[in-house]
């Protein structure tokens, strides 16, 4: 395996007493696919927003051999690190061009941000409704415009929240396919899911998280053919379950 | 009441609606980017309009050496938040804005002031004196404070509107002052007489209108300010600091209210505490817009003009009061209307 770019060495969050991700540790290396699975409340949301700073953690974190641990949510994000929250979190009475735009606030002083052009080229239904109020999309245009947006800032790293959350299946589908094109561009991905079965059909490496502990981990193909992770995450449960927004948000 | 006067207590009104629209305006920019309500706004005018007073007179203002201690304050207030990222460029940049730009201005002060170099170099100075005030109490007593309550942000908010009074009554001393008009001409418009003082002041309000619009529809400046407002998680993930969204909107409104303060110099004598009333009557305005809508605001001003004017004919001993009291109807309106709003996060 080549040198991590992001790492992560037991990782720990609590909230007040209750410890929600408990000596997680894991690595990205550049250009790679690396999803994080688990059941509704085994830590996945948390562990994503304490390695984007939102949520302070215990443990070292590095990106790029960079020390991250007491950087603010901004300065990771100069880094090139870049987080689509599970609830998406637009500027929902913006229109969807001025959203897109902020994407690239990173790069107003020099330039070198996303292109418009050619995120619309992407993303043709955003041309369509860019100057409608983010607030009006539907569900699968709202989590294009989160994608756009955060690709807008040219991550390096780009960290997925459940982007499946509440769509269509066709348009999970749709949004598999342009996450594991993003891989082929070049950007390190890391996909937390509930929906096992698309996210290991597209990454190249997985944990499993239960109880905040890091339970499983292998390339996809092993974690695909694991009996564990069969039985208890690509059964039933790689189905949409609708009542978990309100759980995990 | 005849219709002469009823126009003339009008122009009254809306000379000093535009007024308190500005303060209304930055009102809802500090509170919806910040979520502070920021009482000391008023402070703001009462130095600005001082300010000019003193450089009118040929003395260095003694808002001079307030700037640059809240300079100061505000450079280590600074280091204190960046300790971990911060590099020498970092701090090169941290001492040009916090140190040498108000070096500068107190230079540019120092040398100008005994010269008495013509109003509109004056009025510059003032601006260029108050408004990175703005940023500086943002550094020094509300970043600190950013994940606080609305509550908690209020009382600071009142903490900081004390100690600049009092700071006021410092360095200004206890005599009001007064500025000259910034125009002496004067038109007849029917039965009125319109003064080129109060067409300066309602063309100068709509210009910052007009420049307030711009700045959020058009630079990405102005729409990150926004976006802060809408969505503060959205903003930072970004790269929105809610630091740099705050001290902006700060120095926005020290900016206007220093312009505020300009032009309400000539039309009544301005001490140390006056700003509190003017600031209260432009956040009469920005509570009937729900210290969210721009228009609605800036609109509710002038009403809250009229009202006044109106009532200082009237019943001039319950002015205030009459004005205060505008307030309770909206409130009730407002608060059956809508869904008690919940205290973010």
């Amino acid at each position: 395996m080549t040198v991590p770019m992001l790492e992560a060495h037991a990782v720990s969050v609590a909230y007040g007493k209750v410890e929600a991700v408990r000596g997680v540790s894991l690595s990205v290396a550049p250009g790679r696919l690396v999803t994080v699975l688990g059941a509704n409340g085994a830590g996945k949301t948390t562990l994503l927003n304490a390695l984007m700073g939102v949520l302070p953690a215990k443990g070292t974190l590095r990106f790029e051999g960079r020390d991250l641990t007491r950087l603010p949510v901004e300065a990771r994000v100069a880094l090139g690190l870049s987080l689509i929250p599970e609830r998406r979190e637009l500027f929902s009475t913006m229109t969807v061009e001025d959203n897109l735009k902020l994407g690239a606030f990173r790069f107003r002083t020099t330039g070198g941000g996303g292109d418009l052009g050619e995120i619309y080229r992407l993303f043709p239904r955003l041309a369509e409704r860019r100057r409608q109020q983010a607030g009006t999309l539907s569900g699968g245009e709202r989590q294009m415009l989160a994608m756009a947006r955060a690709l807008m800032g040219r991550p390096r790293l780009l960290m997925l929240d459940e982007p499946s959350l509440g769509l269509a299946p066709l348009i999970v589908a749709e949004v598999m396919r342009t996450v594991a094109r993003l891989r082929d561009e070049g950007v390190a991905i890391l996909l937390v899911e509930q929906n096992a079965r698309a996210a290991l059909r597209i990454a190249d490496h997985g944990y499993v998280l239960d109880g905040g502990r890091v339970v499983l981990e292998g390339d996809s193909r092993t974690l695909q053919a694991d009996a564990r992770v069969a039985e208890t995450y690509l059964g039933s449960l790689g189905a949409e379950t609708p009542d978990r927004a309100a759980a995990t948000g | 009441m005849d219709a002469t006067i009823l126009l003339l207590l009008l122009q009254d009104g809306v000379v000093n609606g535009a007024i308190y629209a500005l303060i209304a305006l930055s009102l809802v920019l500090v509170f919806t980017v910040t979520r502070v309500i920021l009482i000391p706004q008023g402070e703001f005018v009462a130095y600005g309009a001082l300010t000019l007073a003193s450089l009118e007179a040929g003395t260095l203002p003694g808002t001079v050496p307030l700037l640059l201690g809240l300079g100061g304050l505000a450079f280590l207030a600074d280091c204190a938040e960046g300790r971990h990222t911060l590099d020498g460029r970092g701090l090169l940049r941290l001492a040009l804005r916090d140190l040498a730009l108000p070096a500068l201005v107190a230079a540019a002060a120092w040398i100008l002031a005994p010269t008495k170099p013509g109003l509109a170099v004056e009025i510059l100075l003032t601006l260029a004196i108050v408004t990175p005030m703005g940023g500086f109490l943002h550094a020094v007593a509300f970043r600190p404070l950013a994940h606080a309550s609305v509550l908690v942000l209020l009382i600071a908010s009142v903490g900081v509107h004390l100690a600049l009074t009092g700071l006021g009554l410092v360095f200004f001393g206890a005599e009001g002052s007064r500025t000259p008009p910034l125009s002496e001409a004067s038109f007849p418009a029917g039965p009125l007489l319109v003064s080129g003082q109060s067409l300066w002041m309602i063309g100068l309000t709509l210009a910052i209108i007009v420049a307030l619009w711009l700045f959020f529809s058009r630079t990405l400046l102005g729409k990150a300010l926004i976006a802060t407002a809408v969505n503060r998680l959205g903003a930072r993930l970004m790269g929105i600091a809610p630091s740099l969204a705050g001290r902006l909107s700060f120095s926005v409104a020290a900016f206007i209210g220093a312009l505020s303060g300009v032009l309400i110099a000539p039309l009544t004598t301005v001490y140390y505490d006056t700003g509190f009333l003017i600031g209260l009557k432009g956040f009469v305005a920005a509570i009937i817009g729900g210290l969210a809508s721009y228009p609605a605001a800036a609109a509710a001003a002038i009403l809250v003009g009229i009202i006044e004017s109106v009532a200082s004919f009237e019943a001039s001993a319950f002015k205030e009061v009459i004005v205060f009291m505008a307030i309770i109807p909206v409130l009730l309106w407002r608060s059956l209307r809508s869904a008690p709003v919940e205290d973010e996060e």
